[in-house]
């Protein structure tokens, strides 16, 4: 049988999310954000996520509505500050009443830990973090004369994605900065999903693709997707 | 003697970014310096959100929602420019590829520790973003900041008050009133604006300063709210 990873609607590409989820979405300075899957997430109803984003909230971005709707138990970040500019935020009402675990990293450590999940690599050491707040009690070892903390890989069991074009192998290229975190996502959760802008039936032209098939589950054409 | 504004900030510092550097710079006053760079210095300025080689703001015929840097800001590319994922955008940054990071701060310490990332506000969740990636591993880590805080507070310090973003990173910084060298243990002060004495700069200070032998004048030319 042919393969084909192309799926109608995001709804259906997300309706098997278990509660207690761990979940990537992708995203950052404004661009690459899935927001049609976030919002398809947000209808399906998965309770007790832990989402895996460099913002918590952000404000291209509709992650903040998950957190709102009650659905996350623990966000995994390297921003933690709501878009809220005008008092608390869902998310930092819900952190200081502790009810939302918080993991705020570096983003270069949360990018590396990411990719090597995906990669099969179950720590690294950095030494970025090291003598600050967010690296305390975790292990620190001397290379070359200076220190190194431990950080642990991150896998999941969803990546909430978003490309540029997709064939209906799962083959996926992005536009100018919207790669960012999902080439290392695709690449570390159990089913990637992408949100793209064209999902064609015919091969992409082989030098054009930026994630190969092999870490894409399920694709979603959503033409230009949605922005708040 | 009028400290100088956050333009002439951003220009001073770009006096010294050199020829064929690849140069990151935060948001806020560092990425002003862009505009500063002197002509006939090819520079390529990285951005942690995959981008080498920003060129200047999209005008709105030019933009494109996809094309932005780290601050969200649409901009251009400049002729040679290329564009990776997030992981290997951090690779070069951790793994040295960076000559210069400059940045935004709170304190400096004279040992170079470095705090930028977190002001202690009541309620306010955690944002770290790149910071300390750049920080602990660009070539050399230059600041741009005010001298003082807006309660006259000293910026300079023996040790950092605030939560630390990287430890002894710091080797220079641009200031409205001076230029600072940090050197292992102290700080020399390389120019000083034209008519502060050195005493009132120290003064201004948390910690000791030294002064350059050939300590010089802090100069900009007339450049945004005040031309």
């Amino acid at each position: 049988m042919p393969i084909d990873k192309r799926v109608a609607t995001a709804a259906d590409a997300l309706q098997d999310t278990p509660n207690g989820a761990v979940v990537f979405i992708s995203g950052f300075g404004g661009a690459g954000f899935p927001n049609v899957l976030i919002r398809a997430l947000r209808d399906c109803g998965p309770r007790e996520l832990t989402i895996v984003v460099n913002s918590a909230t952000h404000r291209f971005s509709y992650t903040h509505e998950l957190i709102a709707a009650g659905m996350v138990r623990k966000v995994i970040c390297s921003a933690a500050r709501g878009h809220d500019k005008s008092g608390l935020s869902p998310f930092e009402l819900l952190h200081k009443e502790g009810k939302i675990e918080l993991e705020c990293i570096p983003q270069g450590t949360f990018a590396e830990r990411i990719r090597a999940g995906g990669a099969g690599i179950p720590a690294f050491y950095t030494p970025v973090g090291f003598g600050t707040n967010l690296t305390k009690g975790k292990e620190v070892r001397v290379f070359n004369g200076r220190e190194h903390v431990m950080e642990e890989a991150i896998n999941g069991d969803v990546a909430l994605i978003r490309a540029d074009r997709a064939d209906r192998y799962g083959n996926l290229t992005f536009r100018y900065a919207q790669a960012n975190f999902s080439p290392a996502m695709a690449t570390a959760a159990r089913c990637t999903i992408a949100e793209v802008r064209e999902a064609q039936y015919d091969p992409l032209p082989q030098p054009e693709i930026q994630v190969p098939s092999v870490f894409v589950k399920r694709v979603v054409a959503a033409g230009e997707g949605i922005r708040p | 003697m009028t400290p100088l504004n956050r333009f002439q900030m951003a220009w001073r510092a770009a006096q010294d970014i050199q020829d064929g550097m690849v140069v990151n710079l935060g948001i806020g006053i560092p990425v002003l310096a862009g505009d500063y760079v002197p002509d006939g210095r090819d520079v390529f300025i990285q951005s942690e959100n995959g981008i080498l080689g920003c060129g200047p703001l999209a005008t709105p015929e030019l933009a494109h929602p996809d094309l932005v840097d780290a601050g969200s800001r649409r901009i251009t590319l400049r002729p040679g420019a290329s564009i990776v994922d997030s992981a290997s955008s951090f690779a070069m940054i951790r793994g040295g590829h960076i000559d210069v990071t400059v940045l935004g701060a709170f304190e400096v310490a004279a040992n170079g520790d470095l705090a930028n990332w977190d002001m202690r506000v009541p309620n306010k969740g955690p944002l770290v973003g790149g910071a300390m990636d750049l920080a602990a591993c660009a070539r050399e880590v230059w600041v741009i900041m005010e001298y003082n805080t807006r309660q006259g507070g000293a910026r300079l310090r023996e040790v950092c008050s605030l939560p630390l973003t990287a430890v002894r990173c710091v080797t220079r910084i641009y200031t409205d009133l001076a230029v600072v060298d940090v050197t292992t243990d102290r700080f020399v002060v390389r120019e000083i604006l034209d008519g502060m004495s050195r005493d009132e700069l120290q003064a201004r200070s948390g910690a000791k300063l030294a002064f350059a032998p050939d300590c010089g004048t802090l100069r900009a030319p007339p450049l945004g709210e005040t031309t």
